[in-house]
């Protein structure tokens, strides 16, 4: 036997899918396929209808498929046969996704004409063309490539978190977070800002998802940005009020209480779609100590980054001027943080490497504000995972399916807590454990971080322990 | 430097290793037959059904051995040679040891049925059992029907491994209810139904009489003691249970029963030589518990007793009290203290069960002193710690019922029944 090789036990067969789950599955192919026609440069006529087919299609077969999947089989943890599937093993399926996912970043950013946006506003084509519908009913223009974006990023999150909860369907923190995660994506940052834009399609742009803060929202402070909140009315200087006062006051409180988890998988869209979406591929992540390392040094390098990158521009703005120390501000600060982590990071790495690295590169090795809610969570808050007693066989299953690559194994069999600045508190390590070991709860700061040369159970170093705590 | 080898590196072996290595600066080897690397053996049935690949069994990373300086050797242990302090290898190498610690596991019981060593007849413990289910039950075309002998905590778990790739199986389980031996009938009524909610062909009160070859001699067919029939089969499972693996101990000096036997201080009867995990045998039980505890966590303990020990602070292994927990297919499971199949003498069950879910709580208690004994939870986790200090403290069974709340573990927002099970409780009461 080789050594400590992958276990290569040959590969089963693929279950059989039924005569339900493959119709789910052809009509929510159809339903993709409507789009890549389109990306492919065909301009559909009766946009509209086409538009409604596809979402109808890729929504309804993927519910259907999921629901006949999981309600066949009794309630449970369904991770049956995860490593042996060519999307979710790194396997030919999950690198072609993750080519195809990549490449379709890319165009987003950069060469938007390439998915049919005119730049001058002029006529659409292609992809783009195909919402433009939508666009037009909710703020009476074309569509962009980010209104292209954003709706389909919101159908992703609604049909694949329906997905999530008909596979957790035993599981009430699932339910009900998976509920919020459709719910925050769903109206605020998808129809509130849609139907705000039309309304206030006289004033200049701003950003109007109002949970989309500083410094996950990179270019709030941009001048330009800035003088169209000021100039955005009442609402614009509302949104400008209230973004201060989440990062400030907000954020901390409740990361606080519950932990940053409120934030990181319950509202955020980043991580909404690592949730739904990118559930196949959270037991990509590294568990090793060194990606942890690398993960620390560079959360907070590209935390202190935006950091700097804000105050330059701050000091610009209120110093009316376009160079800092005599370079332009824009060309050395505000640009090379936009390309390399607003684009580059966030978009095609942190979501086209999905089926590569897992779902949440982006949260857990580069969003400064998931950086920021993390000190508190490790230093300064009411948050952890409790791990119960003796109770843990060292499975591992938590630690495989951790989407933030958190060895949670590695505290749970010495009887510790989980206290760490990365959990984004998703519950799925509590929710995979066969053995009852860990609940992610809220309690006192005292005893939060526990002893751990414990002998578990051992009778008189565990009543030790106990009174210790009291 | 004082050399202290290991033989065995399961859970009991390595941490000894790993708390030796914190308490002192000792030569320290591991000698396994096994696997290079420590893996969790729990976890062999996720890597079948695709849940993990191996290498996440294995909670240490590979470098982990070298920076702690804990020496690996693989080798068959053949004979220990006590009067010369040295360890003799199925290839004639030789090891010496100044102190040895014996932790060796089990091996799965046969009962000398007739076909036990023919292809594709196995248990499931080591990491070769998992490459042979994968090599005779890979997929339903190749096996079309797997046989499980034995109804127990593997039993089940093989049964389980095998569904997930959509083989059929029949689980002859000997007793009247599945593991009725140790569970009472209420929880195990539960886990027949759940059996068969897995399209688990389930066997109450069925032996295995014999094993059918096939002409190049692998399994075809078995036959039920009690019926005479005879089911087809490419695979059969044997989870009789298990019992200590030191055969190769018998020609030593080393004392053995069924197991190695041992002192409260994991002694045997050699100076310098200790035993601990699944092949240690108290030589008088502690409480009510089994001379021979095939556990994960108490391997775990006697690993940390038995460091402290060599490392000069001699300590007795002091297990506190009972808990466990286990899976069954989709119902999670634990206890803690003593729920027996049976109430005892003077012993009373109040049981609960949700009416359509499967959840239920049954608590064992004396009848007159109303003291509580222990529970059982079905499809409720419970926090260890707590009950811990309720069976410390004596707690009555009143106390507990009560105060269930308190002791939840199951994840926020998930329905609570602390309520319903109170109320039930105070009803019993008043109609008995
Ligand atoms: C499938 C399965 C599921 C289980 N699930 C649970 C569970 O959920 N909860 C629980 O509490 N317990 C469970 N157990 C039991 C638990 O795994 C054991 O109690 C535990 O692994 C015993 O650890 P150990 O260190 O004593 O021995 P082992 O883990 O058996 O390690 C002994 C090692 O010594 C090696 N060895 C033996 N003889 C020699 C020799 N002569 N020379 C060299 N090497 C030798 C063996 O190859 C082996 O690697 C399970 C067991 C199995 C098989
Ligand atoms: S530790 Fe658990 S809750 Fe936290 S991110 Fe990992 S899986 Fe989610
Ligand atoms: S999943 Fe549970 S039992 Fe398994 S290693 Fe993690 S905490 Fe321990």
């Amino acid at each position: 036997m080789s050594k400590n090789s992958s276990f290569s036990i040959s590969n089963p067969d693929k279950l059989k899918l039924d005569a339900v789950q493959k119709i789910g599955l052809i009509v929510a192919l159809l339903g993709v396929s409507i789009l890549f026609v389109a990306w492919f440069g065909i301009t559909f006529p009766y946009p509209a209808v086409f538009l409604s087919i596809s979402a109808l299609f890729i929504f309804i077969g993927t519910v259907v498929y999921a629901k006949q999947t999981y309600l066949k089989q009794p309630a449970g943890i369904k991770n049956n046969n995860v490593w042996f599937n060519s999307l979710s093993n790194r396997g030919v399926l999950g690198w072609f996704l993750g080519i195809v996912l990549t490449l379709f970043y890319v165009l987003l950013y950069w060469f938007p004409s390439y998915l049919g946006y005119d730049p001058s506003g002029a006529q659409n084509r292609g992809l783009v063309a195909l919402f433009d519908p939508l666009s037009l009913f909710f703020n009476g223009k074309i569509a962009s490539q980010w209104f292209v974006y954003g709706t389909l990023y919101t159908l992703l999150i609604a049909s694949l978190g329906i997905k999530f909860m008909y596979k957790y369907r035993h599981n009430r923190y699932q339910l009900i977070r998976t509920v919020v995660v459709i719910v925050s994506q769903l109206f605020l940052a998808y129809l509130i800002p849609e139907i705000l834009e039309g309304l206030n399609s006289d004033t200049p742009y701003f950003a109007k998802d109002i949970k989309n803060m500083w410094p996950l929202n990179y270019y709030f402070f941009e001048p330009w940005h800035l003088d169209n909140m000021i100039n955005g009315g009442t609402l614009g200087m509302l949104y400008l009020v209230i973004g201060i006062f989440m990062f400030l006051v907000f954020t901390p409180i409740i990361t606080y209480y519950v932990g940053k988890r409120w934030y990181c998988s319950w509202v955020c869209g980043c991580g909404g779609l690592a949730e739904t979406a990118g559930d196949s591929f959270r037991q990509l992540s590294s568990k090793t100590v060194s990606s942890w390392k690398i993960e620390r040094w560079m959360i907070h390098t590209v935390m202190v980054l935006i950091f700097i990158v804000t105050a330059v521009v701050l000091y610009g703005y209120f110093a009316n001027s376009g160079e800092f120390l005599g370079i332009s501000i824009y060309n050395y600060f505000s640009k090379p943080y936009g390309f390399l982590i607003g684009a580059m990071f966030s978009g095609v790495v942190g979501v086209g490497f999905y089926p590569v690295l897992g779902s949440r590169v982006w949260c857990r090795f580069g969003c400064p504000l998931a950086g920021y809610m993390g000190l508190f969570q490790r230093f300064k808050s009411r948050f952890r995972i409790t791990t119960n007693g003796g109770q843990c066989i060292s499975c591992g299953n938590c630690s495989t399916y951790c989407e933030q690559g958190i060895d949670v194994r590695a505290y749970a069999q010495k009887g510790e807590n989980i206290v760490r600045a990365s959990c984004v508190g998703c519950g799925i390590c509590s929710a995979v454990c066969p053995r009852g070991v860990l609940k992610l709860e809220n309690g006192p700061e005292e005893g939060r971080i526990n002893p751990t040369d414990v002998l578990l159970g051992n009778d008189i170093d565990l009543m030790n322990y106990v009174n210790k705590k009291q | 430097m004082e050399h202290i080898v290991i033989i065995g590196n399961g859970i009991s072996g390595v941490t000894a290793a790993r708390h030796i290595r914190k308490k002192s600066d000792k030569k320290i080897t591991i000698v396994s037959a096994e696997s290079e690397y420590f893996f969790s053996r729990t976890a062999l049935m996720y890597v079948y059904m695709g849940h993990m690949k191996f290498e996440h069994t294995q909670p240490y990373e590979n470098w982990f051995w070298k920076k702690n300086r804990i020496e690996l050797k693989q080798g068959f242990v053949q004979q220990i040679e006590t009067t010369k302090k040295e360890l003799i290898f199925e290839n004639g190498e030789t090891l010496q040891y100044d102190k040895l610690i014996i932790a060796t596991g089990s091996k799965p019981n046969k009962f000398g049925w007739l076909g036990q060593d023919l292809k594709g007849v196995q248990g499931l413990y080591s990491k070769q059992d998992l490459e042979n289910v994968g090599k005779y039950a890979p997929n339903n075309k190749e096996c079309k029907r797997a046989v499980i002998v034995g109804g127990g905590l593997i039993g089940i778990e093989l049964a389980e491994m095998l569904r997930s790739r959509d083989i059929p199986v029949t689980f002859l389980v000997r007793e009247t209810s599945f593991w009725n031996g140790v569970l009472p009938k209420g929880e195990s009524e539960l886990i027949n139904k759940h059996i068969i909610e897995h399209h688990i062909d389930l066997r109450l009160n069925s032996n295995l009489k014999e094993i059918i070859s096939d002409e190049n001699g692998k399994a075809k067919a078995i036959v039920v003691a009690e019926t005479g029939e005879i089911i087809p089969c490419d695979f059969v499972g044997l989870t009789a249970g298990v019992s200590p693996n030191i055969d190769f101990i018998k020609s030593s000096k080393v004392e053995i029963n069924r197991g190695v036997l041992v002192n409260r201080f994991l002694e045997t009867n050699i100076e310098d030589v200790f035993a601990i995990g699944d092949c240690a045998e108290q030589r008088e039980a502690i409480g009510n518990r089994r001379p021979i505890e095939a556990v994960w966590y108490t391997g775990r303990m006697m690993g940390e007793t038995v460091a402290q020990t060599i490392c000069g602070n001699k300590i007795e292994y002091k297990p506190g009290h009972w808990f466990n927990s286990a899976k069954f297919l989709d119902i999670e499971y634990q206890t803690y203290g003593w729920v027996w199949a049976q109430p005892r003498e003077n012993e009373a069950h109040f049981y609960w069960e949700h009416s359509n879910k499967k959840i239920c709580v049954n608590v064992n208690y004396n009848k007159t002193t109303r003291q509580f004994i222990g529970i059982n939870t079905f499809g409720i986790r419970m926090r260890h710690e707590i009950f811990d200090k309720w069976l410390t403290e004596n707690k009555t069974v009143e106390y507990v019922i009560e105060n269930l709340s308190t002791a939840n573990f199951d994840p926020e927002f998930f329905k609570k029944y602390e309520k319903e099970i109170s109320t039930a409780f105070k009803n019993q009461l008043v109609t008995a």
